[in-house]
C-alpha cells in the first residue's frame, strides 16, 4: 500500500470541502485515515485535517493527490533535515536509520532517490538543492562533515513490489515453506535464473560447508561451470572442505565416495590448508596444478567473484580469506552491484551477513534443513527472503538438474 | 453595504478597451467588441450609477496594454473592517490579465492604501472571485482563483469564507453566476457550480435561482447599492423575482463588454 500525507486547511468543513475531498479519495478507490484533526471552536477559526492517503499503486495515489490538491489538499513537501556528522564514523543525533527498501528524501522541492539500498545506515546528502545526490552510508564510512539526513520528515520509504507474476518468489510468498511440493518450488527458482541471466542480472550464492559434506559440491560446481552463478559468498570452512576434498576425497575426514572415515582424515582440512598458505592463494594453488576439480577451481576458471569472510573459530584460515569483518563488509557491499537474484543454501551466519546488505528488490531464496535460519534471516529484516526447509544436497542436485548443469 | 454613507465604487473608462486575446469562453477574435459602442454602454452604466443610484464612482485610468483594465472589479479585495485601509491585490492566472497589476498597485498605493499580494503560484482575482454575503465571504476557486487564496484572505479578513468550486467556463468567475443582495440572501445560477457547492449555498442561505437562459445574459453580474440593483438588460424573470423582495432594478445594455465575458458588476469594485 502507497501512501502520501496530505493537509487541508481553512473553513473545510462549511464548504463541504473535507467531504469532498474525502469523496474524492474513496471514488477514486483509494483509503484515507485522518490522522489529525484540529475543528476551529468559532465560526471565522479555521479546520485544519492532516489525511494520509493510502492506495494501491503509485500511479493511482499520484493521481488522487493531483485530483485533491485542486480542492486545497496539499501534500507535505516537507523538506528533509539534515546535520553534518559530527566525527568519522559517528552519525549526528536523531540520524534517519534506512531499511532496505526503495527510499526518496524532499530535498530542493524534490525527491530524489536514494541510492546504494541497504538497511541499518543513514542517509547521505551530496551536492545542493535540487541537484542532490542521496545514498545510504554505514557507519564506518561516514567521515566528519557528511551531511545527514535527520528524522524521518522529508523521507518516502516505498513498500516492496508486488511479486513479479510467474516467478517463483511469486507464488510462495515471504513465507517459510516446508510442506510443499519441492520440485516445483526449485523448477520455479530455475525459471527465475534463466530469466534473470537472459536480463544480465547477477546471481549470487551464498553456502555453508554442509555443501562439502553431503556431497553437494559436484552439483554446486556444475552451476558454476555453466554459468548460472557470478558472485559466491562463503566462509573459510566451504573452500577449505572443498579444497579438502579435491586433494584428499574427503570433508571432514569423510570419504565422501564411499561415506567411510579415513585414517588421520581429521587432519585433512588442516593439510589442505597449508598446501593453500604453501601456495600462496587458491588461485596460486589452480596456475601451480595444485588444485584441479572442485568449487573454488570452477570459481577460478570460471571468473567468478567470491568472498570468503572469516570467522573466530576457523582454522588456518585460507589466505583469500579476508579476517577484518567490515573489510569483508565492504568487498560484499561491492560485489552485490547487479545482483538480481541471492540463493543462501545452508549457512546461518553468512546469509543473516548477506541480507543485512541486499535491497529488498533482490529475490532472495534462503535453504536451509533447520526452519530457523530462514526466520532468522527474516527476523533480521530481509523480509523479502522465501525459505526452503530442506537437505541441501537434494536442493543442489534437483536445481542443478532443472538447469541442466549435472 | 451601509445605505447610510454614499457608495462608494472605482471603474474605469474605456480609453483602451479591445479583444486582443481569447482567456474565456465568451471571447472569440472573431467577434469584436465595437468600441464606440462600448463607450457609450460604459457610459450609461456610470451615469446610472452616480446620477440615478447615486453612487460616488473613482475613475482610475486605463492602460495601453491592458484592454481586460476595464473590469476593475478583478483588481482585487478591499477589507471593509472600520479603521483599515488596505487592499489585498490580485495574481492573476493570466499573464495577459497580469500586466494590470502594477497600474492598480499605483492606484491604491498614491490613495493610501496599503497593498498584499498573495503567495507566489497562488492565482487569486479579486471581487471576481470573492463576494461578501453579510459577514461572510463566498468565494470561487477552480477556474481562475485557486482555493489555497481563500486560506489567505480568510486568514487576512479574519472572516468565514465558504469555497465554492466552479465547474462551467461559462461562469469561470463567482461574480458571473452569484451575488447577493442582502445579508442572508443570494442570487445565483446553480449550474455553475459543482453539487458541493450547491448544498452550501442552499444550507447557508435564503436564494434566488437564476434561469440558464438570463445566467447567459450575465443577471448575476450585477451591482447592488443598498434597495437598487444595478443588473444587464434583458433579464426580466430574475427582475420580477428581485422586485418581490423589494428591490428596484435599473437596467442597462452591455452587449459590447459580454463580448469579453463580463458586465455590470465587472465593470466596478467596491471601495470602503
Amino acid at each position: 500500500m502507497h501512501t502520501e500525507t496530505v493537509q487541508l486547511d481553512g473553513h473545510i468543513i462549511d464548504s463541504l470541502v473535507l467531504s469532498k475531498v474525502l469523496d474524492i479519495i474513496l471514488l477514486n478507490g483509494g483509503l484515507y485515515e485522518i490522522s489529525r484533526f484540529d475543528v476551529g471552536s468559532t465560526r471565522t477559526d479555521m479546520t485544519h485535517a492532516e489525511i494520509v492517503i493510502k492506495a494501491n499503486s503509485r500511479e493511482l495515489l499520484e493521481n488522487i493527490v493531483h485530483q485533491v490538491g485542486q480542492h486545497g489538499a496539499a501534500r507535505d513537501v516537507e523538506e528533509a533535515h539534515s546535520a553534518p556528522a559530527p566525527s568519522d564514523g559517528v552519525f549526528p543525533d536523531g540520524f534517519y536509520s534506512t531499511t532496505n527498501l526503495d527510499t526518496h528524501v524532499m530535498v530542493g522541492g524534490k525527491w530524489h532517490l536514494v541510492g546504494k539500498t541497504e538497511m541499518d545506515c543513514a542517509i547521505v546528502l551530496t551536492g545542493d538543492g535540487a541537484s542532490t545526490v542521496a545514498a545510504c552510508k554505514p557507519l564506518h564510512k561516514i567521515a566528519k562533515g557528511d551531511q545527514v539526513v535527520l528524522g524521518d520528515r522529508g523521507v518516502r520509504v516505498t513498500p516492496a513490489a508486488r511479486r513479479e507474476p510467474g516467478s517463483i518468489f511469486s507464488f510462495m510468498g515471504s513465507e517459510v515453506s516446508s510442506e510443499r511440493p519441492k520440485e516445483l518450488i526449485i523448477a520455479g527458482l530455475a525459471d527465475t535464473m534463466r530469466r534473470a541471466k537472459s536480463e544480465g542480472k547477477k546471481t549470487l550464492f551464498v553456502g555453508g560447508p554442509a555443501i562439502i559434506h553431503t556431497g553437494a559440491s559436484d552439483a554446486l560446481e556444475g552451476l558454476i561451470r555453466q554459468g548460472w552463478i557470478q558472485v559466491l559468498f562463503a566462509g573459510n570452512a566451504l573452500a577449505t572442505h572443498d579444497i579438502e576434498k579435491a586433494l584428499y576425497g574427503t570433508s571432514l575426514g569423510v570419504e565422501i565416495a564411499t561415506g567411510a572415515p579415513t585414517s588421520h582424515g581429521h587432519e585433512h582440512h588442516l593439510r589442505a590448508i597449508n598446501v593453500i598458505r604453501s601456495a600462496g592463494s587458491i588461485k596460486d594453488a589452480v596456475d601451480s596444478g595444485i588444485l584441479k576439480t572442485g568449487v573454488m577451481k570452477a570459481c577460478i576458471d570460471e571468473g567468478v567473484d567470491f568472498l570468503l569472510a572469516g570467522s573466530i573459530r576457523d582454522d588456518g584460515p585460507l589466505p583469500d580469506v579476508v579476517t577484518d569483518a567490515v573489510k569483508a563488509q565492504d568487498r560484499m557491499r561491492e560485489l552485490i552491484e547487479g545482483v538480481g537474484i541471492a540463493i543462501m543454501v545452508a549457512t546461518t551466519l553468512h546469509s543473516v551477513a548477506t541480507g543485512n546488505l541486499l535491497p529488498a528488490s533482490v529475490q532472495t531464496i534462503c535453504v536451509d534443513s533447520d526452519a530457523d535460519t530462514v526466520i532468522k534471516l527474516m527476523d533480521r529484516g530481509t523480509h523479502q527472503a522465501f525459505g526452503l526447509v530442506t537437505d541441501c544436497e537434494f536442493f543442489l542436485k534437483e536445481l542443478a538438474r532443472q538447469l541442466k548443469a549435472l | 453595504m451601509s445605505t447610510q454613507t454614499k457608495p462608494r465604487l472605482l471603474m474605469c473608462p474605456p480609453t483602451a478597451y479591445s479583444l486582443d486575446y481569447v482567456i474565456n469562453a465568451w471571447m472569440s477574435l472573431e467577434n469584436q467588441p465595437d468600441v464606440d459602442l462600448a463607450a457609450t454602454q460604459w457610459a450609461e452604466l456610470y451615469r446610472t450609477l452616480t446620477e440615478v443610484v447615486g453612487a460616488e464612482v473613482e475613475l482610475i485610468e486605463q492602460a495601453s496594454n491592458a484592454p481586460d483594465m476595464v473590469f476593475t472589479a478583478n483588481a482585487g479585495l478591499i477589507d471593509r473592517r472600520p479603521g483599515t485601509n488596505r487592499i489585498l491585490l490580485s495574481r492573476f492566472r493570466h499573464a495577459e490579465r497580469q500586466v494590470e497589476v502594477p497600474f492598480f498597485r499605483n492606484w491604491f498605493e498614491a490613495h493610501g492604501y496599503e497593498c498584499l499580494e498573495p503567495a507566489e503560484k497562488q492565482f487569486y482575482e479579486g471581487e471576481g472571485d470573492a463576494l461578501f454575503v453579510g459577514d461572510i465571504l463566498v468565494a470561487g476557486y477552480l477556474k481562475r482563483s485557486d482555493i489555497a487564496s481563500h486560506t489567505w484572505m480568510a486568514e487576512q479578513l479574519g472572516v468565514q469564507t465558504l469555497s465554492l468550486e466552479l465547474t462551467d467556463g461559462r461562469w469561470y468567475h463567482l461574480d458571473t453566476a452569484f451575488f447577493s443582495p442582502m445579508p442572508g440572501r443570494v442570487v445565483y445560477y446553480p449550474g455553475a457550480f459543482d453539487s458541493y457547492a450547491v448544498q452550501v449555498i442552499e444550507q447557508n442561505f435564503e436564494t434566488i435561482v437564476v434561469e440558464e437562459n438570463e445566467a447567459l445574459r450575465f443577471a448575476c453580474n450585477s451591482v447592488v447599492l443598498g434597495k437598487s440593483i444595478v443588473m444587464p438588460s434583458g433579464c426580466p424573470i430574475l427582475t420580477s423575482k428581485l422586485e418581490a423582495w423589494g428591490f428596484t432594478i435599473y437596467p442597462v445594455e452591455l452587449s459590447e463588454f459580454l463580448k469579453a465575458g463580463g458586465a455590470a458588476k465587472c465593470l466596478t469594485l467596491h471601495l470602503p
